[in-house]
């Protein structure tokens, strides 16, 4: 059966967009048909991070307005073609959107695909409640940050009451992502504790990712973590996390400090 | 070329001159777009209307596709038309022509 899952946060700059890109990518690594929604209107950006911004035509509002219909709109990758993206607009409005007839959409993509993941906007406003107002489950994108903690609590009580399924009783799963994880940094106890972080939200975890210049780089080239170098930490994290959406017990792995050689003859911390 | 020179000095296959090429090409074509109406919903509805006078189309059969270059940019319209069509709709067709 389809699930519906919003990657969501609160706070911007965290990761949401990189995270949508990778667990999608890798859900359909493992042979999942997946589509990755892009809800940031006037601000798209999953596009560029998938590598697809040239072959958009047709978007989200688009198909919300019956000015396309959805597989008219939707762009197939390039690599996986079990992978689906349908971009948001770039020169509308978010108001352009409808709770109907967002409603709409996510009906038909749940007949055509066994994952649909919502990336949402940063904010707590139409973007964001939109993103999450069909969400079976939901990814709460959160940094090792006291703002970005306080944010995500913020979210975790949206999707406890704003959600249909909240209205209808029912629960959203949640689950906590951490991202730009630094090791040195919590070795020196310079950042906030993930236990701490899980604490406070009392939500489960799903993955920790951490910091890594390979985020950088796959987004440079427009390709999803997960697929530009499977075997980097945070490619590792994002597989694991994903194989952990997909019900499997998979082992908690918390990033360690790794100095290269030359970093270790002359003292300095890996970045 | 000059993208091909500065990979060869940067050594590394380095990403950032991909990136900032793939930036250079998007923003040229978003900002000629904003503040414009959609050229290619135009384009669309204009091909298809054209089209819909011979022949009554499925909006489903419909697919359009593009690729922006950074010198030209591609829009594949295609159609997909019953073998039968003439036989159909024959109304519409004279009303059309």
């Amino acid at each position: 059966m389809a699930k519906v899952l919003v990657v969501t946060s609160g706070k911007g700059g965290v990761g949401k967009t990189t995270s949508t890109a990778a667990l999608g990518a890798a859900l359909a690594q493992s042979g999942q048909s997946v589509v990755v929604v892009d809800f940031d209107v006037g601000l798209r950006n999953l596009d560029l991070v998938m590598g697809a911004e040239r072959r958009v035509v047709f978007d989200l509002i688009n198909v919300v307005q019956g000015v396309a219909k959805l597989p008219q709109a939707l762009i197939r990758d390039k690599r996986l073609e079990n992978l689906w993206l349908l971009p948001a607009s770039q020169t509308r409005d978010k108001d352009a959107l409808t709770d109907e007839g967002v409603g709409r959409v996510i009906a038909e993509l749940r007949s055509r695909f066994d994952w649909i993941l919502c990336d949402s906007p940063a904010g707590i406003e139409r973007g964001a409640t939109l993103a999450m107002r069909y969400a079976d489950e939901a990814v709460i994108v959160t940094n090792p940050e006291v703002s970005s903690v306080r944010d995500s609590d913020r979210i975790i009580g949206m999707l406890d009451s704003k959600t249909v399924r909240a209205e209808r009783g029912e629960r959203v799963e949640k689950h906590v992502l951490i991202t730009r994880y630094d090791p040195a940094r919590a070795a020196r106890g310079e950042m906030l504790n993930i236990d701490d972080i899980l604490e406070i939200l009392a939500t489960p975890l799903l993955g920790i990712i951490p910091e890594s210049q390979d985020v950088l780089k796959a987004s440079n080239v427009g390709t999803p973590v997960t697929l530009n170098n499977a075997e980097s930490a945070p490619a590792r994290a994002y597989i694991d996390a994903s194989r952990r959406l997909m019900g499997e017990e998979v082992a908690m792995v918390v990033p360690a400090e790794r100095k290269g050689f030359m970093n270790r003859l002359l003292g300095r911390r890996a970045a | 070329m000059s993208l091909n020179l500065l990979r060869l000095f940067s050594g590394r296959n380095a990403s950032a001159p991909v990136a900032r090429e793939r930036l250079q090409i998007l923003l040229a074509h978003e900002r000629g777009l904003l503040g414009q109406s959609d050229l290619l919903a135009t384009l669309r509805e204009e091909i298809l209307a054209v089209v819909s006078k011979h022949v009554a189309l499925d909006p489903d059969k419909v697919m359009v596709k593009l690729e922006r270059g950074k010198t030209v940019s591609t829009l594949e319209v295609d159609i997909e038309v019953p073998n039968n069509f003439d036989k159909k709709a024959p109304a519409e067709r004279r009303m059309a022509g």
